[in-house]
């Protein structure tokens, strides 16, 4: 009883510290209002406005209709060049995809001789040429179908496929993105507040002084996380609901209340991490390069930017220890695919017990963190 | 003093206002030239305020300062005398830099100057000599003690044999030996350099009555001038003390009146606090030795000594902050126990650094600590409203702790730490900064406790007048106590006239150090002063001053080698992780079937799923729910369905149909794993090797996919650069943006605004040591990406060198840029992560291409400076570019240099505000 006042009111003395602190409050509506809404926008996870260009050396009906095909918001209207032009364009970077439709072609197509029709795309715009690539063959294969059969439908062959994307039917990106931004917020906020209270603290001698007095470092810690999460949880929501739902429009499929549990089960990791960094730092500059150290794997590796599968296996596997993994996980399945509680407790259970491991550590660095004060 | 020289310094008319506060109200006065002249007052008066004008390092808001002969307002009047001027800023070492050694410092100060390498030898050789610091040149500042470290400050002030010499508060928080030294060093410096005019700001009145001249400060304006002498005979009084406060505007006098101890009266005896040989070692260096007394109930113990004499730690032993390394703390006879905490409601502690929240107001101190001390809300209400009466804070109750000055803040934390009533109270230097009258008020309140409340107090502080105070004192030097009892006992037992003599005598019996200040100078420097190397100082760009940054940035950087460690490996250790992780490669997607059909055909038909290399079949579906399900909770990412009648209709010719689900939660994924099913499927018809359907007719034209650069689309070979661009981006930002920041917190930004280095010299010197650890990084990661990942260099390998140097040279002004508009270190730490990490991992081409960017993205992506890296970097490993078709890009970015350090010099002060 005691203890749940003391960190009752440490906490309260935290967030007053913290609402006291205008340039740390913009920064934190920044990153769960504008950024998010930039990052939802930036079509970057999917194939938008590929900038292609045409080789046409047929110039026939068959060879304008492909070029018409191509189409925002997938590609850019194409640019029509020289041969010549392919290599210095490409290794400008100046197009992505350069097709390269040969004299004679729809002739060729006509007399059944099969003519060659080359796609050129560059191999170092991954995420592009991945998509595109295949955007680009089925335009094609679908003008010369549709050019041959005369705008008729296309005869269906003997086996046929029907592809369905379940939870999110038209792909689109900002659905994704956006959560993923605030995941990521998410992230940094509650390593580098939580962190930085405790250097803070210990830079202006307030530790010691909370230290004689008779309150434990489980209670201190407690307080920071409860403080710190709660400033954080509440920017979720709130983005949640007016950044991501309002502005955005995304339809979320899922119970939010689950997935604000999870956060707050995520939470309680996050700021155990940072004050764990917070006790290992002894400055500030330490304490950011160890941020970067623990935030950038975490960022990059969760799942949010790359697919898990596209890593070796042995470093998904080794990625299964970051709760950041499970959080983007989690919050895929509930928020995307409404996915109750009995699918996701075993990764709420995983992130709340490397959160105690790490909460477990930073207090029993705690006290040898003063020794260093003198 | 010879005839009437022209004032060194002219006043007229100056106000200062910061916020709200009146720092300097309507101030004029004229300093005469050639003599040593004190500021006195109590704090926040404005001395610092005053003597930061006449030094040039802070804006003039309003009046004239006119400073040898000219208008310190105009910037070429202050870069022209700027090297006539040394300033010593308030606060100890405030200006060094503390990992560096003593000469090290020095020499610092002597680049700034623009000093050649032989007068500098020259110079620092004789300083060093002269102050007795010789034979400590090679320790680091930090390990010095106060006294050291206020010579050391003193030696890089005369480096370049100044004019003018202001320095504030030099000896607060110095022992009165190293105090003492201190003056003669300076009388010896002024007999040296003839006509050097000296300004000294000072707490001790008793320093003041040595000055020649005085200006007595109060609330921002200056209530009278003189010599003490002068002073002295104009208010009647005896001493200085007494005349500052006579010069008091009448209401502020208050009803002063010496402090009267009343005798504590003893007899219970028994020991409350016990040290039994305390020692603490830090490493190899031991801050306390074996510190041994007893303390009884109700006494007052005072420790004497100077800053870093080992009472901080002593004191933080007994509180249980610290473990001894050796020997044992008892309190209340019981050893100390670090989890026991029913002690620790019986001690109060209130440590150097007035620890308060500074962001509550006095309530909410005083409430938040009567609720962690666990005081009943009845009681607690109490006791709040009988502090506030007791220490006066009622008219503050609702202001800040940060606002308050600083007696006040004093006061309301010795309420702090007494709210629980403690029987012990434990005070690290209480009143260190605090002016004469607010002193004495304060101990008043503890003389109360010590009688009234028989409160144990167990208290710090460099003053004499408080020593005096205390029933007995330990006097402390280098983590031993020299001697311990009352203070007229420890004059007598010294044959001294005052305590102050007494400590003297024992620290020179101590140190052996006493002959040391009068050591004789150097033949060469008591005569000739040398001609200031005034060439370089004046002209507008010196590289030697630069170097001068330069050269300490990367000492600083190499003697803290966790920072260098992390900085030098950090981005080796995530290009190693990034390079495995960081893909675009989408393998090993699991998936199952629903087969309703289980007929020759669909085996056959899902042959070819299962055939393929993307893919890992999971255990089959039963039916839709369980599909459902493990789409649902991400067991699958495709289910694929066939249909019941699937043979039946291939072997009718009917067309047949197969239906796939993706997980549609990644949109990349996603559309992955569409393109794998439906080339799967286009393979499918065409399979001469499937006999249960006629293969199709082939397509009329050949569409053929020429990867190019990259044949087999293996997205390491763009990964690799891409991730190089990207730590070549965060890591050199934040660096850059803390290391500038970390001066302003610390303080040592007021070198460039007293010295003659220019903005643009500060911040190349600072930027030169980032971008060498940058192009390290490069270099390590370069062969990291040659041999571990095995992505060759395929083009100029001197584009890419060439863009590397730029690269880091536009990141680190960028992270500087960040610095502009931060103050605290948290700040640019934070600013500096947002700004960075997202424009770096989304917005800069590292997996989109800038061009293909929405909006606002696109926006963000072409003002960072790594969208036009990662071109160079993917073009001259991947792409195998010459340097010419990097031209474009390489001159895109070298654009960012000028802009961003325009930008950073324009938005750096060369003046505090």
């Amino acid at each position: 009883m005691r203890k749940l006042a003391n960190i009752y009111w440490l906490g309260v003395k935290e967030l007053r510290s913290f609402l006291h602190d205008y340039v740390l409050l913009g920064l934190v509506v920044y990153s769960f209002s504008l950024a998010v809404v930039i990052q939802a926008r930036s079509n970057s996870q999917e194939l938008h406005n590929g900038s292609i260009a045409i080789v046409d050396e047929d110039r026939s009906e068959l060879s304008r209709r492909i070029a018409h095909a191509f189409m925002p918001p997938l590609f850019q209207p194409p640019q029509m060049i020289a041969e010549r032009d392919i290599v210095p364009m490409m290794d400008k970077g100046r197009y992505t995809f350069v097709v390269d439709i040969p004299a004679n072609f729809e002739q060729d197509v006509l007399g059944g001789r099969r003519p060659g029709l080359q796609i050129d795309v560059d191999a170092t715009a991954m995420v592009q040429a991945g998509l595109g690539s295949g955007y680009a063959q089925s335009i094609i294969t679908t003008e010369i179908t549709d050019f041959l059969s005369n705008s008729e439908g296309v005869p269906l062959s003997p086996v046929n496929l029907d592809v369905l994307i379940s939870f999110n039917p038209n792909i689109t990106t900002a659905w994704f993105t956006s959560v993923m931004g605030i995941i990521n917020s998410v992230t940094m906020l509650a390593i580098i507040l939580s962190g930085a209270a405790i250097v803070r603290e210990r830079e202006h001698g307030t530790m010691d002084h909370l230290l004689v007095m008779p309150l434990t470092p489980f209670e201190i810690a407690m307080s920071k996380i409860w403080a710190n999460g709660l400033v954080i949880a509440v920017a979720v929501g709130l983005s949640l609901y007016l950044v991501v739902r309002l502005i955005l429009g995304v339809p979320i499929a899922g119970s939010i209340p689950l997935f604000m549990a999870g956060v707050v089960i995520y939470l309680f990791f996050a700021t155990a991490i940072g004050i764990f960094l917070g006790t290992v730092a002894r400055s500030m500059p330490q304490l950011g390069l160890l941020f970067m150290l623990v935030f950038l794997p975490m960022n990059m590796l969760s799942g949010s930017n790359t697919p898990l599968e596209s890593m070796p296996p042995w470093l998904a596997t080794a990625m299964q220890v970051s709760p950041s993994t499970h959080f983007v996980s989690f919050a895929q399945s509930i928020l995307y695919r409404g996915a109750g509680l009995d699918v996701v407790w075993p990764e709420f259970l995983a992130v709340a017990g490397i959160g105690g491991l790490f909460f477990g550590l930073a207090i029993l660095r705690f006290r040898s963190v003063t020794a260093q004060g003198s | 003093m010879n005839g009437p020289a022209r004032p060194v310094a002219r006043i007229a008319g100056v106000t200062q206002r910061y916020g709200h506060v009146i720092a300097l109200d309507d101030v004029s006065i004229e300093i005469p030239a050639g003599c040593m002249v004190g500021f006195i007052g109590p704090d926040g008066v404005g001395k610092s305020t005053l003597l930061s004008l006449i030094a040039g390092s802070r804006q003039i808001q309003s009046g004239s300062v006119l400073v040898l002969d000219g208008d310190m307002a105009n910037a070429a009047h202050r870069s022209r005398i700027c090297s006539r001027i040394a300033y010593m800023p308030q606060g100890l070492g405030k200006n060094l830099y503390a990992d560096l050694s003593v000469r090290e410092n020095i020499e610092f100060f002597g680049r700034l100057f623009g000093q050649s390498r032989s007068e500098r030898d020259d110079r620092v050789g004789d300083l060093l000599e002269s102050t007795g610091l010789a034979p400590f040149s090679d320790r680091p500042a930090k390990k010095l003690s106060g006294g050291m470290r206020q010579k050391l400050g003193l030696c890089c002030c005369l480096i370049h044999d100044p004019d003018l010499l202001i320095l504030d508060e030099p000896t607060t928080g110095v022992d009165p030996l190293s105090r003492r030294q201190f003056w003669v060093l300076i009388d010896r410096m002024r007999s040296r350099s003839q006509g050097m005019s000296v300004l000294v700001a000072t707490a001790y009145m008793e320093e003041a009555e040595r000055f020649e001249w005085l200006v007595a400060m109060n609330a921002g304006k200056v209530i009278g001038t003189g010599s003490p002498t002068e002073l002295k005979a104009k208010a009647g009084a005896a001493t200085l003390e007494e005349a500052f406060i006579a010069l008091l505007p009448v209401e502020e006098r208050g009803d002063h009146k010496a402090l009267h101890v009343p005798p504590r009266h003893i007899g219970e005896g028994e020991p409350i606090i016990v040290a039994r040989d305390l020692t603490c070692r830090f490493g190899d260096f031991t801050a306390v030795d074996r510190v041994s007394f007893t303390i009884e109930r109700g006494e007052i113990f005072g420790f004497l000594g100077s800053n870093g004499s080992g009472k901080t730690t002593t004191m933080k032993m007994l509180t249980g902050l610290l473990a001894p390394t050796l020997g044992e703390a008892l309190l209340f006879g019981k050893r100390l126990e670090p989890g026991d905490m029913s002690s620790r409601y019986r001690v109060g502690y209130m440590s150097q650094s007035f620890s308060l929240y500074t962001e509550l107001t006095v309530r909410q101190n005083l409430e938040l600590h009567a609720r962690l001390y666990n005081l009943p809300a009845d009681k607690a209400k109490a006791r709040i409203s009988e502090l506030i009466a007791w220490f006066g804070l009622a008219d503050y109750l609702d202001q800040q702790a940060s606002d308050l000055p600083l007696g006040i803040r004093q006061r309301l934390s010795l309420a702090v730490a007494i709210v629980h009533e403690p029987e012990i109270l434990i005070l690290d230097e209480p009143t260190s900064g605090v002016d004469p009258l607010a002193r004495d008020r304060f101990w008043e309140a503890l003389i109360d406790l010590s009688r009234r409340q028989d409160v144990t107090i167990f208290v710090s502080t460099h003053f004499m007048n408080e020593a005096e105070r205390c029933d007995r004192i330990s006097l402390m030097d280098s983590g031993r106590v020299l001697a311990t009892g009352t203070p007229a006992q420890l004059v007598k037992s010294r044959g001294a006239a005052t305590l102050e003599d007494a400590f003297i005598g024992y620290l020179e019996e101590a140190t052996g150090t006493g002959a040391s200040a009068t050591k004789p100078l150097a033949p060469t420097s008591q005569t000739v002063r040398r001609p200031r190397s005034a060439i370089e100082a004046h002209s507008g760009f010196s590289p030697r001053r630069l170097l001068a940054y330069t050269i300490r940035e990367a000492l600083e950087l190499l003697r803290d080698p966790i920072r260098l460690g992390f900085s030098l490996f950090g981005t080796t250790l995530l290009m190693l992780v990034f390079g495995f992780g960081v893909s675009t490669d989408v393998n090993n997607l699991s998936f199952a079937v629903l087969d309703h059909d289980q007929s020759t055909e669909s085996r056959a038909y899902l042959e070819e799923l299962r055939g393929s290399s993307y893919f890992t079949e999971k255990p089959p579906l039963a039916d839709y729910g369980v599909l459902e399900n493990r789409m649902r909770s991400g067991n699958i990412r495709a289910a694929v369905e066939i249909p019941a009648g699937f043979g039946r209709d291939i072997k009718r010719g009917r067309p047949a149909w197969v239906g796939a689900w993706v997980d549609g939660a990644m949109p990349f994924r996603a559309e992955t794993i569409r393109g794998y099913l439906q080339a799967m499927h286009a393979l499918y018809l065409t399979d001469p090797a499937v006999i249960t359907t006629v293969p199709t007719a082939p397509f009329p034209a050949d569409i053929e996919l020429r990867f190019k650069y990259n044949q087999d689309f293996d997205s390491i070979y763009a990964m690799v650069p891409a991730n190089i661009s990207l730590l070549l981006a965060i890591f050199p930002a934040i660096l850059m943006a803390l290391a500038i920041v970390r001066e302003k917190e610390l303080g040592s930004i007021t070198n460039l605004y007293a010295t003659p280095v220019t903005r643009f010299e500060f911040l190349i010197g600072k930027q030169l040591p980032y971008v060498g650890v940058a192009l390290a990084n490069f270099t390590l990661m370069f062969l990291l990406a040659i041999f571990v990942f095995q992505v060759p260099l395929k083009g100029s390998f001197t584009a890419l060198l060439l863009g590397v140097l730029i690269y880091v040279i536009a990141m680190t002004a960028y992270g500087m840029l960040i610095s502009a508009f931060t103050r605290t270190q948290i700040a640019a730490l934070f600013g500096a992560a947002i700004l960075t990490v997202l424009p770096a991992t989304q917005f800069a081409g590292m997996m989109t291409p800038v061009s293909s960017l929405g909006g606002g993205a696109q926006i963000l992506g072409r003002a960072f400076p790594m969208t036009y890296f990662v071109p160079i970097s993917v073009g001259a490993f991947t792409k195998g570019l010459g340097f010419l078709a990097l031209t474009p890009d390489l001159a895109a970015l070298a654009v960012f240099v000028p802009v961003l350090t325009l930008m950073n010099v324009l938005l750096l002060r060369k003046q505090e505000r």
